[in-house]
């Protein structure tokens, strides 16, 4: 995989990407390269550093120079430029639960700095892209959390972002719900051009919707590709007829850890369980 | 006045086909750059307003305590008449002191909100906006200073029916909406830099609270700075709540003020907060 060489056609570019938390290396540098339009679903286990690599992407980590670039932009340089092109749903379900639907969205429209001749009209479209037209005027705090998660995607949208930045978006969703955030999603990237980066837990969803899948683990990438060529470089599991899924591949190269066996594996719960309550 | 007939059909006139979001096919305009920083200090007031709108019951509460202290304390060194006021009721003389006492408890609350604001993502999410850093804190401490004016409307109707002379002057009004405003903003501010040292909700709730107090009787608010110890009055000196008071209590009742002084003092005092707190502000998204 060589890197595009034209930079407008790399929605994000990570080199040599490395973030600490105190001792905790969360990303040991990456290397990624999104292309522009494509949805690149970056995949993992839990502490991987996959939201923390999307934190350094969306300016909200100090990265030095030189480490990550979106459309060109260097994050650490022009992070106001680079902010003006993302749309980002972060893992946490959040929005203000002292407002209602739409007075979420149209925040979002205002400090876009959508003009104000249009922002009713462009927050009522992001509403009903997301099937929240009827419960626009209700209050944040009275929506489930795939509600909560849809009007996310909405606040997202709102400002026609070139690149679409998703942390588990479709987590806690029901199928239906699931199917319906990514129809939007496909919807208006079809119109639009936009790249989406996502990340998952969900393995037919990245089969699914990604052109292409990052498999990290322990804060690098461990394997690149489209879902088909990912599968078909796992190794033939001996002798079963069924071919390998997406979830062979992620077992493959992250499961390094849960390779151990099984009275490790408790002794470390434990542990981590003293821990957390000593801390907490 | 007809119209041209090639104009094409408004989009909000048609009947929209739902799976169409045109709007959201291509990005906003980007405003020029001078016209960023006041539209967002003014969305994050329109969003204040908005949620006062949708819950008054903070309004209601927070008018409980400043009515107390004008009723009991008041009225009962009224009667004893044991400050020196300089031969104004001291009702009267309490009365600026309770608007900028209120205002400062509300502007102090704001360090909590941006902790909660981050605690529940929000905030994390508005610092991917295009959105500086000031231009956030700045609009925190406007809304701040939104939500103290109202509450100083409720203090001086309260104090009028208390039978307090007022002015109704609408031009010292203003003046006094300006002193709120720029007192709030420096107290929402410091609240916001001391959230952006230490991080988390219980830290702050006991530094608050540990501010609070001394920054109030260590003003001219319930007594002038006359009748205190040196060293007290060197804190007095310092302390921006001690400005606001002497602002308001020229404008409201006419007495002796340094105006030109408070004001300097408070919007320098807002300045400084202004940069301090934004200059944290990064450390609450790591
Ligand atoms: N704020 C933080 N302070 C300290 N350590 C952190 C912080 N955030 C993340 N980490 C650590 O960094 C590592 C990567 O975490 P990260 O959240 O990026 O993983 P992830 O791939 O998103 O996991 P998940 O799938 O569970 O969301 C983990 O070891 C985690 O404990
Ligand atoms: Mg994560």
């Amino acid at each position: 995989m060589t890197p595009p060489s034209d930079p407008a056609a790399e929605a994000v570019g990570c080199t040599g990407l490395i973030y600490s938390f105190g001792d905790t290396r969360a990303v040991d540098g990456l290397e990624l390269s999104v292309r522009a339009g494509e949805v690149f679903g970056l995949l993992g286990p839990n502490g991987a550093g996959k939201t923390t690599a999307i934190r350094a992407i969306t300016t909200l980590l100090p990265v030095p120079a030189g480490m990550v670039r979106v459309f060109g932009q260097d994050v650490a340089r022009d992070r106001m430029a680079v902010r003006r092109l993302l749309g980002y749903v972060p893992q946490q379900l959040s929005a203000d639960s002292g407002l209602t639907g739409r007075e979420n969205v149209a925040l979002f429209a205002r400090v876009f700095d959508v003009p104000r001749a249009e922002r009713a009209e462009r927050v009522a479209q992001a509403l009903e892209a997301v099937d929240l037209a009827d419960a626009a005027d209700r209050m944040a705090a009275t929506y489930s959390g795939g509600m909560v998660r849809r009007l996310e995607l909405a606040q997202a949208l709102v400002s026609a972002p070139r690149l679409l930045i998703l942390d588990e978006p479709t987590i806690g969703l029901d199928p239906i719900a699931r199917t319906g955030v990514w129809d939007r999603i496909t919807e208006i990237r079809t119109a639009t051009g936009m790249t989406v980066l996502v990340t998952t837990h969900y393995m037919d969803e990245a089969d699914q919707y990604c052109d292409r899948v990052g498999l990290m683990h322990q804060g690098r990438i461990r394997a690149l590709g489209t879902p088909a060529e990912l599968k078909a470089q796992l190794p033939a599991d001996g002798g079963t007829a069924t071919p390998p899924t997406l979830e062979d591949v992620f077992r493959h190269f992250a499961g390094s850890r849960l390779d151990k066996p099984a009275g490790e594996d408790f002794r470390d719960v434990r542990r981590t369980r003293r821990t957390a309550s000593r801390v907490g | 006045m007809s119209d041209a007939p090639a104009a094409p059909p408004r989009v909000s006139a048609e009947p929209r086909p739902a799976a169409e979001p045109r709007l959201l096919f291509t990005a906003p305009p980007v405003r020029p750059g001078w016209r960023q920083a006041p539209a967002r200090v003014g969305a994050m007031c329109v969003v204040e307003l908005q949620k006062l709108r949708h819950d008054r019951t903070e309004l209601y509460t927070r008018a409980v305590q400043p009515a107390l202290w004008l009723l009991i304390f008041g009225e009962t060194f009224t009667r004893i008449r044991a400050i020196p006021t300089g031969g104004i009721p001291y009702l009267d003389y309490l009365a600026p002191g309770i608007i900028a006492q209120s205002a400062m408890f509300i502007a102090i609350f704001y360090g909590i909100m941006i902790i909660w604001e981050r605690d529940s993502g929000v905030l994390t999410k508005l610092l991917v906006t295009p959105t500086p850093r000031a231009a956030l804190v700045t609009g925190k401490a406007f809304a701040a200073g939104v939500k103290s004016v109202i509450q100083a409307v409720v203090v001086i109707v309260i104090a009028a029916l208390l039978g307090v002379g007022l002015t109704w002057n609408p031009l010292r009004l203003l003046g006094v909406a300006a002193v709120v405003v720029l007192g709030s903003a420096f107290f929402s501010c410091l609240s916001m830099t001391i959230a952006g040292v230490v991080l988390t909700r219980d830290r702050l709730m006991g530094i608050g609270q540990a501010i609070t107090m001394p920054l109030f009787f260590g003003s001219n608010a319930l007594y002038p700075v006359a009748v205190m110890p040196g060293w007290l009055r060197a804190i007095s000196r310092i302390n921006p709540l001690s400005y606001q008071v002497d602002a308001l209590r020229g404008l409201l009742l006419g007495v002796h003020a340094h105006l030109a002084a408070d004001f300097g003092v408070l919007a320098l005092a807002a300045a400084l907060g202004i940069v301090s707190a934004s200059a944290l502000l990064g450390r609450l998204a790591r």
